[in-house]
This record gives structure tokens, sequence and C-alpha cells, in this order.
């Protein structure tokens, strides 16, 4: 018999609040503290760096040199809040949600081509509500994570089959294809993260080898394909190719990847301090609380910040593979899974695009970028993993 | 609300999960690694370009320190000019790049447009001179004469002139006190090039973008006392320029001055004489070529005996240093290097060499007496010297039955000396060279300081050459394949003849080669201050010093005086008995020898003059080199001028000229009030209070100097007159009075019409291997010819020895 019964029987008299909380079934004991604690420290530690990098920027700050730590910390109570939420409902439960809160994520990212749509950095990819700009694309991510776990897991979760059949794969990837179909256009990043998303829950899924296989052979072949009948603008090519070669776009992107790599270099071994980063103080690096995020802490705290904060996001990755592990059911696995596939995909670009061995898109860097959405949805993300956390079996 | 138990978990899930987490983590292990690589590998480097990306710096350029005489007169300071200049970076920013604003920029400065134009544009490997070497970034000045109207124009206007600015500025001036130009020792400045600025940044002393630095000369050589530190104030900017915080700020420290050994008055008379015997000689008809002498350079070194210092140097032709002053203008630069002008940069007094001719009997003699000779045995001297069917005569086939070789010296007699230097290349083996040969003649002239740079405080100085055995064998090795290559040819002539000799012989220590070294001819070289430390050596007894320009830096505020003592290079190879014999034979060339016939009324008894003649030959058809060493106890007077004849023909007057006024000699008497310079200056100028330093100009030599000076300036008609008279005196016997006449009338026109500089003469980078090569290939032409059957030495073709 389990522990978890074991324990109901000892302990099934009322307890006090204090006892409650320290039980072993109780949801102290169940939440996984390490993850909480680093997704947390990466959070905060995000909203101060995006204060040092617009502390000086009055034109968008306007005057309040706090204004978006304040504002990256509000987010992130919000952000807390909701992954509370989805603790409290579980994701089992929200399994009869996951429909509509697709079709709601689908709406809101073609609304983007509406006049409520709003530009930023060529992109459109911003909803502009009431004076907040949301990007619907993040909320995307969770949805296409949800939906495909959904539907992969529910013959194999009846116990219908072991692995999800070919069915199954073709309406995840049809499922997945809807938002994609959106963004490919003009949002590189947001493609890549959901494809990195999509390739990483059929491995998890144990669908047949061959679909991850094809679906792998199928992004090379599109590219060459883009490549071969020129769909691209020498121009675009460029801009994709700077990272590597600079000069290739040394007004735009070259620009940006070598001020971001002069930021990140001068850092050495134990940064310039907190606020003395000369290039994050003079603006060199453009976005460089959002997108570039990282290259303030490169300079400002150096190897040994910047390092940190690859390991902490080491951590998080950790705990949630150990969660996806554990999980008790296909659904949870493939959540947890795709959460880690999105993580650290989008984590690689954004960290890999300002130490110049990735192309540069705009992709946020999970917890530390500043922006609204994108930390709602991590943490979301983070109430799903706690929830499957929760619900696997104390033995585990 | 699940069904499935906890050990669900299919293996195959499991094993995929693992796959996603060692590609997880190898991602993060990625970023870890490159993260190493750019923070603590290359950080030093991203630190540094971090630093320049934020830091902009507004420059506060040193004065540069001014170089003076001997006496504190500056030779090169500053002065404060408008100066106009072109903003690249603002210029490119326009649509036409700048066109308009430049064409309407030349019009207000009245210049022609690709002038201006030529000069803003970047040097690279296709642009021609006159272009801009350095940075871009750093403003390019277009005028440094610039007008106050102008200027004010360019101000009010500056909507219509972006990118140009008129500031004043401290600009070098090289104001030629007492008319002494000494363009070449002075040296000049350009703006320093990118790489330059590069590879000091690492050092104590970096460079910046908008200095200027010593390109030749003293300005090169002591560039880096006289530039001073700049002033630089560093401002963090962001990107858009704005100043963000503290800005550190360091003052500009003004340069050391140099005091020099230069007397610019001495160094005037050197220049003008220089000049004034190769006018001379351009209209005086060389008998033996059959048209007037070229006399196409010439220079003239004055060197104080007792520390090697420099009183004076000169090299004709000449250049007006301001020239170069505020970036060198498009025609001037034409000037300087067009292929007439004949190399004004060049030094020729330490760049210039050539064979020595007569004036290197010393040496051999020398090398006599070390060899074994006795000094004052008797040495034949037949009118020519046999050896292996070539002859070799003496002047106009003189014979002067037996002599000692004193009497040698003074008679300038050939044959004396093949004769020792023929016995021995044969003590030594001949043709076939035993083990270890004396080879006395070469190991004297080498201990006597020639073939290698005399070490002097001037860049690029050439070496000279001894051509020893080694020099025989590496010379041939270097030219054997050439050689060899004529000599398989039919050709039949001169040239191929040769060729085939020297292909299998050309290593040989031949007796022609020994002949021709021992009277200074053939294959040696030596530069004009080589052989003036040589006699300035004579003149002190024995010791060879290293000479020096610079005396003294002296800190701007006075404080720090670093003072260069002389310097001894070595004694001569000679004992003492040898030295006083020698300055014996050497003074009784001017009083009976080769040139007496210049020197009569010489106030000898008072102030002992000494010297030697010297006429080498040139090759192909130029015409022989002059040369005419002489030297007191104080002080040493070389000088030399290219197809100019013999030794005391060309030079003889000019040299007795210069020593005049260095002792106040006038018709053969000593006027102490009048000389210039009667003996060396002991003290460095008077520094004040102040840090300033005083051009040591009292009241009474105020007054001196007043008369001497309108003896000197105006003229040279006042100047010119007693001296003409006094040739007259020694007018040598053999002259047609009425050439004589003729040519004493243009000397004076000359002389009259001289004050101006001679138009600036032409380029050609000062350096001396070139010249060096250039003398090798005359060399490869005629360098190993058999002696010349007409006689190796003309010395006085025309002028007899008066016995």
């Amino acid at each position: 018999m389990s522990v978890h019964t074991l324990s109901l029987d000892r302990h099934a008299p009322r307890k006090g609040t204090l006892r409650r909380i320290v039980a072993r079934d109780s949801v102290a004991r169940r939440v996984d503290w390490i993850l909480l604690l680093a997704a947390l420290a990466l959070s905060v530690l995000g909203s101060v760096l995006a204060w040092s990098a617009t502390r000086n920027r009055t034109e968008i700050n306007g005057g309040d040199e706090q204004f978006f730590l304040t504002r990256q910390l509000i987010n992130l109570a919000v952000g807390i809040a909701l992954a509370v939420g989805v603790m409290w409902l579980g994701h089992q439960r929200l399994r009869a949600a996951v429909p509509l809160f697709f079709a709601f994520s689908m709406a809101a990212m073609l609304l983007v081509f509406t006049p409520l749509g709003t530009t930023i950095n060529g992109q459109r990819a911003w909803l502009s509500v009431g004076g907040y700009t949301l990007q619907p694309g993040e909320f995307a991510k969770v949805a296409v994570i949800l939906g495909m776990a959904l539907i992969l897991a529910a013959q194999v979760d009846a116990g219908d089959r072991g692995y999800p059949g070919s069915r199954a794969v073709l309406q995840a990837l049809a499922l997945a294809g809807a938002p994609l179909a959106v963004v490919v256009i003009d949002d590189l990043g947001m493609a890549m993260v959901i494809s990195m998303i999509v390739l990483g829950i059929l491995l998890a899924s144990g669908a047949a080898i061959g679909w991850s296989i094809g679906l792998i052979l199928a992004g090379v072949g599109a590219a060459v394909l883009v490549w071969a009948l020129g769909l691209l603008d020498d121009y675009q090519i460029d801009r994709f190719a700077a990272f590597a070669d600079p000069s290739r776009d040394p007004a735009g992107v070259g620009y940006n990847t070598n001020q971001a790599r002069i930021a990140i270099g001068s850092g050495g071994l134990d940064g310039k301090g907190l606020f003395q980063g000369t290039q994050t103080t003079g603006q060199f690096v453009p976005e460089q609380h959002t997108d570039f995020i990282f290259t303030v802490a490169g300079e400002e705290l150096g190897f040994i910040g910047a390092g940190g904060i690859i390991a902490l996001i080491g951590v998080v990755l950790w705990r949630a593979l150990r969660i996806a592990r554990g999980a008790p059911d296909l659904y949870s696995t493939i959540i947890a899974a795709g959460i880690v596939s999105w993580f650290a995909f989008q984590c690689f670009e954004n960290i890999g695009m300002a130490l110049g061995i990735m192309p540069v898109a705009g992709v946020p860097l999970p917890f530390l970028s500043y922006g609204g959405t994108a930390m709602f949805a991590v943490w979301i993300a983070i109430g799903l993993l706690q929830s499957v956390r929760m619900k696997r079996p104390l033995s585990a | 609300m699940t069904n499935i138990p906890e050990t669900g978990r299919t293996s195959r899930i499991t094993i995929r999960l693992v796959v996603i987490q060692i590609l997880v983590f190898s991602l993060l292990l990625t970023l870890g690694g490159r993260l190493w690589f750019l923070q603590i590998r290359q950080g030093d480097e991203f630190a540094a370009e971090a630093a320049g990306n934020h830091v902009q710096q507004a420059v506060q350029p040193a004065v540069r320190g001014s170089i003076l005489d001997a006496r504190g007169v500056p030779i090169a300071d500053n002065e404060t000019r408008l100066v106009v200049s072109a903003d690249r970076t603002e210029l490119s920013r326009l649509p036409d790049d700048g066109e308009r604003v430049l064409a309407d920029l030349a019009e207000l400065l009245d210049i022609p447009v690709e002038d201006v134009t030529h000069q803003v544009r970047l040097c690279d490997a296709e642009t021609p001179q006159p272009c801009w070497n350095g940075s871009p970034y750093q403003p390019i000045p277009i005028t440094d004469e610039a007008t106050t109207q102008q200027a004010l124009q360019i101000r009010e206007r500056a909507e219509d002139f972006p990118g140009i600015s008129a500031e004043l500025t401290a600009v070098r001036r090289y104001p030629s006190p007492d008319g002494a130009n000494t363009a070449q020792v002075l040296g000049y400045l350009s703006p320093v090039t990118d790489e330059e600025v590069e590879q000091t940044e690492e050092t104590d002393a970096p460079l910046l973008r908008s200095d200027q630095i010593g390109r030749s000369g003293l300005e090169r050589s002591y560039d880096s006392y006289l530039r001073g530190d700049a002033g630089v104030t560093r401002y963090e900017v962001d990107k858009f320029g704005r100043v963000l915080g503290e800005s550190e700020s360091e003052e500009a420290e003004a340069g050391s001055n140099l005091v020099t050994s230069i007397d610019t008055r001495v160094q005037a008379v050197v220049e003008s004489e220089l000049i004034g015997a190769m006018e001379a000689a351009r209209a005086t008809h060389d008998p033996i070529s059959g048209r007037n002498f070229e006399a196409d350079a010439g220079s003239a070194v004055v060197l104080e005996n007792d520390t090697g210092r420099v009183v004076a140097m000169a090299s004709a032709p000449d250049y007006d240093p301001n020239v170069w002053v505020g970036g060198i203008a498009t025609d001037d630069y034409a000037a300087l290097t067009d292929e007439d002008a004949n190399d004004p940069l060049l030094n020729r007094a330490i760049q210039g060499q050539g064979p020595p001719g007569s004036t290197f009997k010393v040496v051999t003699s020398t090398a006599a007496v070390n060899a074994g000779f006795d000094f004052d045995g008797g040495y034949n001297c037949p009118s020519s010297y046999e050896v292996g069917g070539q002859v070799f005569r003496n002047f106009e086939s003189q014979a002067y039955g037996s002599i000692t070789l004193g009497d040698a010296l003074r008679v300038s007699c050939n044959t004396v000396f093949y004769g020792i230097a023929h016995r021995e290349w044969r003590a030594d083996g001949g043709i076939d060279p035993k083990e270890n040969p004396d080879d006395w003649l070469f190991r004297t002239a080498h201990d006597f300081g020639l073939g290698e740079q005399t070490g002097i405080d001037l860049p690029n100085e050439a070496p000279g050459r001894i051509p020893d055995r080694q020099w025989k064998q590496e010379y041939w090795e270097l030219n054997r394949d050439n050689w060899c290559e004529i000599a398989e040819t039919d050709r039949d002539d001169y040239e191929a003849r040769i060729a085939r000799e020297n292909c299998t012989e050309g290593m040989q220590m031949r007796a022609g080669d020994m002949l021709n070294f021992s009277i200074g001819q053939g294959d040696v070289l030596v530069t004009p201050l080589q052989l003036a430390s040589v006699y300035a050596a004579l003149g002190n007894g024995g010791t060879i010093y290293t000479p020096q320009v610079g005396r003294a830096v002296i800190s701007a505020d006075g404080r720090e005086v670093e003072e260069f003592a002389p310097a001894e290079a070595g004694r001569l190879p000679a004992d003492d008995g040898t030295v006083e014999n020698l300055r014996n034979a050497t003074a009784s060339v001017i009083t009976s020898g080769s040139a007496d016939w210049k020197f009569g009324g010489w106030p000898q008894n008072e102030i002992t003059l000494r010297g030697k003649t010297g006429t080498a030959e040139a090759s192909g058809d130029q015409q022989t080199t002059s040369w005419l060493a002489t030297y007191t106890d104080d002080y040493t007077v070389v000088m030399t001028i290219n197809q100019a004849g013999t030794g005391s023909g060309a030079s003889g007057d000019a040299v007795r000229r210069i020593w005049e006024a260095m002792y106040g000699v006038s018709g053969g008497s000593v006027n102490e009030d009048a000389a210039l310079l009667s003996e060396p200056h002991r003290d460095l100028p008077v520094i004040d209070e102040t840090g300033a330093i005083v051009p040591q100009l009292g009241d009474e030599e105020d007054e001196d100097r007043g008369e001497g000076e309108e003896g000197r300036e105006e003229g040279e008609d006042e100047g010119t007159q007693p001296e003409t008279q006094l040739e007259e005196e020694v007018a040598p016997p053999f002259d047609e009075e009425e050439r004589d006449e003729q040519r004493r009338e243009r000397e004076q026109r000359d002389r009259e019409a001289r004050p101006t500089m001679p138009p600036p003469p032409p380029p050609t980078p000062e350096r001396s291997d070139e010249q060096e090569e250039r003398a090798e290939r005359e060399e490869e032409g005629g360098g190993n010819d058999p002696p010349d059957p007409g006689g190796t030495e003309q010395e006085g073709r025309r002028e007899p020895l008066d016995e």
C-alpha cells in the first residue's frame, strides 16, 4: 500500500495548521521548492537587471528610474498568482478547459492582425488592451503544449494503446500547425520555439521515432527550399547570418550582436558591478531589458553572475525533467516535457544570440526578460509543473 | 484520476526523457562554454573594446618642445596660427560627401579645389601623395595660413561649412635664425598613422590620433623628448554621444626643449659657403670632361674636436623646412620629390657616402706605420707604378724621388702609397692569401671607425664601407649569378669582359683593389661625418668621439636638465708619435702642400690649421668629387662637393672663409671680437627663474653681435670685399688672370643673390640604403674596373703643387 494511505491513517484526526502544512501529503510538502525558488530567483534577478538596463532611459521610463523594476515585480506577482491558480485547479481538472484555452489563444493571435494589434520592432505580435500590451503568442505556447498533451495522451492514458498512434500524432501536429502558420511569416523566433516544443513532445510521447526524425527532416527540407527558391531577400539572409559574421549587417543585427558580445565579454570574471556596466549605461545594446537582458548580467555580474543564471536555468530544467520522469500518466509527462523543451530551447536561443552562437530572433529569456505576458506564461508553466508534481505517487 | 500504475512509465518514454535531458544539458553546457570563452578567454579584448566604445576624448595637444642652438637661440619653435581643418566623418554624412562644401572652402581660401580634395582623401596603396595619412577620425588640416577674415567667415557661416573648423593652433615653425636653414638636421613632422597609434597603445607613451611625430632629423631622434604629453579629457558618453559621467582629465605637459651644439651663426656661414662653392664650381670649366662642373650636391660638417659635438652641418641641395608645417602642400611636395630636385631631404653629411680620395691617406699612413714602415723613412715617388701590366699614375705623372710619408701626404703622392699597399698585399700572400692575413690597411681603416655608423644622434646614418676581404666575398656572392649570366653571352664589350673576370675571380683581393684602396678610391665609401670624425680625432690628439648634435634636454619648466656627455668611441690606432707626425704633415698641406694656394696668408702661427685635400673618381661620365678636410686644435671642417673637381679648388675658398668667420680672421690677422666661435661653447644656455631658456646674447655680446651681424648680413658684399682681396693675394700663380677675375665676379654676384634660400628641391624619401643601392649599381659598372690609366688621382690637376 502506498505511503500516502498510511500517512492518512496515522494523521486522520484534525490537525493544527502548522501540522497540516508540514504533513507528508500536504501541499507544502508536495510542492517542488527547489524549482519554485530557482524560478523565483531568476524572476527577481531579471527584474533587477531590467531596472539596470532602463535606469537612464528616461524616454521610456518616464523619469522613474525604478519604473521597470516595479512593473516587472508586479508582473511577477501576477504570474505567481496565476501559478497558484493553476496549482489549485490542477492540470487534470484543466484538461476539460484545454480546447477552450486553445481557442482563446488562437483568437488572440489572430486579433493581432486587427486594429487592436500593435507592431513592435517590425513584429506584429502584440495586442494592445487598455494601455497594456499582451503577446498572445506566449499563451499559445502553453496552449500548444496542453492541446498536444490532450490529444496524444487520450488513448494511451485510457489504456487503449501503449503509445500514441499515427492518427493522434497527425491531429496533434495539425493542432500545433495552426499557431505556427500564424507566426511563421514574421515571427521566426516564435515559429522556432513552437517547432521545438512539438519536437520535444513527439519525442516524450513515445510516438514512433519516425515522426520526430520526419519532423527534423521536414524542417531542414523547408529551410533548404526557402534558400533554393530564393524566397528570402539578401538582407534577410544577411540578418540571419549576421550572428556569425557581424559585418554582414553592420548597421543592424550585426551591430547588435557585436555590441552584445562586447558587453558580455567585457564583464570578465566578476563583472563591472550592478549599475556599473558601461555598455549598459551607454545603451549600446538594443532591446537590453527584453531580448538582450542576458548582456546586462554578462557585463555587470560577469562570468560568476551570468554563469549562475545558466546554472539556475539548469536547476529549473533539472527539476522539470525530474517531474516529467515522475509523472503518473502520459498527459502529465507530455506537459512537463513540453515545458522543458520550451524553456530549454528558448533559453538556448536567447542566450545563444547574445553570445553570438545563434541567429538573432525575438525570443525572450524565460523569467528574466522584461515583459508581462512572457512572465505570466512561464509562471503558468511553473504552476503546471507543480501541479504535475503534486499528483505524482509519493513513492516516486 | 489515472488508472495507469505508477510503474506505468514505459521504458521507451523513460529513455526518450533521458535523451531529452542529455540534449538539454548539452545546450546549457554549450552556453556555459561560450560564456567562458567570451568573458574569460577574450575578456580583456572586449573590455578594451567596451572602453573605446563609451569614451570620447578631447585632446589638448602638448606644446612641442623647441630645438635651440648652443646659445639658446630657437631653430625650431612654435607659433599660433589659424588652422582650417575638415572633419571627414561629418563630410561623409552630407549627400554629396561634402564635395560642395570643399569647393566652397577652396574658393574662400583661394586655393585650387583639387588641392583641397587631395588633402582630405585617405592614403592607401593606390592613392598618390598628397593624401591624408593620419586617422580618418581626426580633423584634417587644410591650411594653416588662414586669415582672420577667412576664419570668421567659416565660423559665422557654420551652416554653409559643416565639418569645417577654423581654430587657433600652435604649429611648428623653423625661424632660420641668422639665416641658418639647418633643414636636414632638424628634420620634419608629419601626422601619426593608425598603425603607429596601435603600435604604441601598450607603451608608456601612447600616441594620440592628433599627434604629429618627427619623421627625420632631430625631430625624429628626440621625438619622445620634444613631444610632451597631450592633455586628455575623457568623457563617458552613451551611444548617442551624450556625456554621461564624470570625466577624467589630464593636463597637457609641454615637451622638453632640446639644446643642440649647433651655432646658428656658424651654420649660416657654412650653408652659404657651401652653396657659394657649388655655384662657383658650376661656373668653372672642367678641362677633363670639357664642360662646366655640375656641382649638383654637397655637404659640410663642423665638429668640436674635444667632444665630437656638431657645430654646423649643411647639405645641399636643401629646402625650407617650413613647407612641412601644417601638412605639406601639393606643389611643395611635387617640388621636393621631383627627379631634378636631387633629393633635398637627404642629409648628405651623414647619408651621402663616396670614396674619400686622398683624404684617406692619413689612414693609409697610419696603417703603414703600424705595419712597420718608418714614417720618416725614404719612399720612392715615381710618376707611375706598374702592377700586373697595369700602370697606376701619379697626378700629372709628377715624380718626387725619395720622400718621407709626411711629404707623400703633403704633395699627395699616390705612388708611395701604391708601393706600400703592394708590399702589404704581397706579404699577405697576394692573389692567394695566407691563412690569417695581417690586412694592416683594412684593419687600421676599421680601427679609425670607418665602415660603420658613427652613431650620431640623427636617424638613418649611412655606414660607409671598407672593401675588405669579407666584403669582397659577400659582394661576389651577391652578384655572381648576374656576372656569370653576362659572361655566358657572346658579347665582347668591356662590360662582358669584366663580368667574365668577376664571375670566376670576383672574390679575389687583387693588387689593383689594394692599390686603389690605399688612396681612397674604388670601393671604399665614407660619409663626410665619418671623415670629419677621423680628422677631429687627429685634432684632439687621438680620441675618436661619437658625434652628437643634441647637447641637453631641458624640461619645459627648466627644472630638469639632462645633459649628454661627450661619448668616447675609441682611440685612433696610432701611437702619439704617429699622431704628431700626421698633424705636422697635414699642417704642411696648408702651408706648402696641395692646399697652400688657397690658404696663403693664413695666420698659421696663431691658429694652426691642418688639412688634407682629396679628389675622388666617380663612375661613368661623372666628374670628380672634391673633398677638403681641415682642422685646428679645436675644430674640424670637412666639405665635399659632387662633380666639382679637386678638393682645394672647389672648396678651398669656402672652407677658408668658414675658418675666418669662426676665428675672426681678416686680412691675415686675428680679430677676437669678430670671431663667431673662437672657442667651443662650454656651458649650457642660462635658464631663468621661469624656466625659460635665455639666449646668450648679453648686452656686450649684443653689441658685438650687432656689429658682427651687420657685417654678415648686409652683406655679403661687405664680407666678400676683403676676401676678394685676400684671394687676389693668394691667387695661384698659374691661373689665368682673366678667368679668375670672371669667376670672382660671378661668385660675388651669386653670393649677393643668395639671401633667399635655394629653390626647394626634390624628394626621394631619405633612405640611405637607396643611396647605397645606387652606389652599388654604379659600382657594378665601374667599381671593379682596373684603375683608370688616366691617373687615379687628379689632385692639383690645374693647381700645381707649390713646393
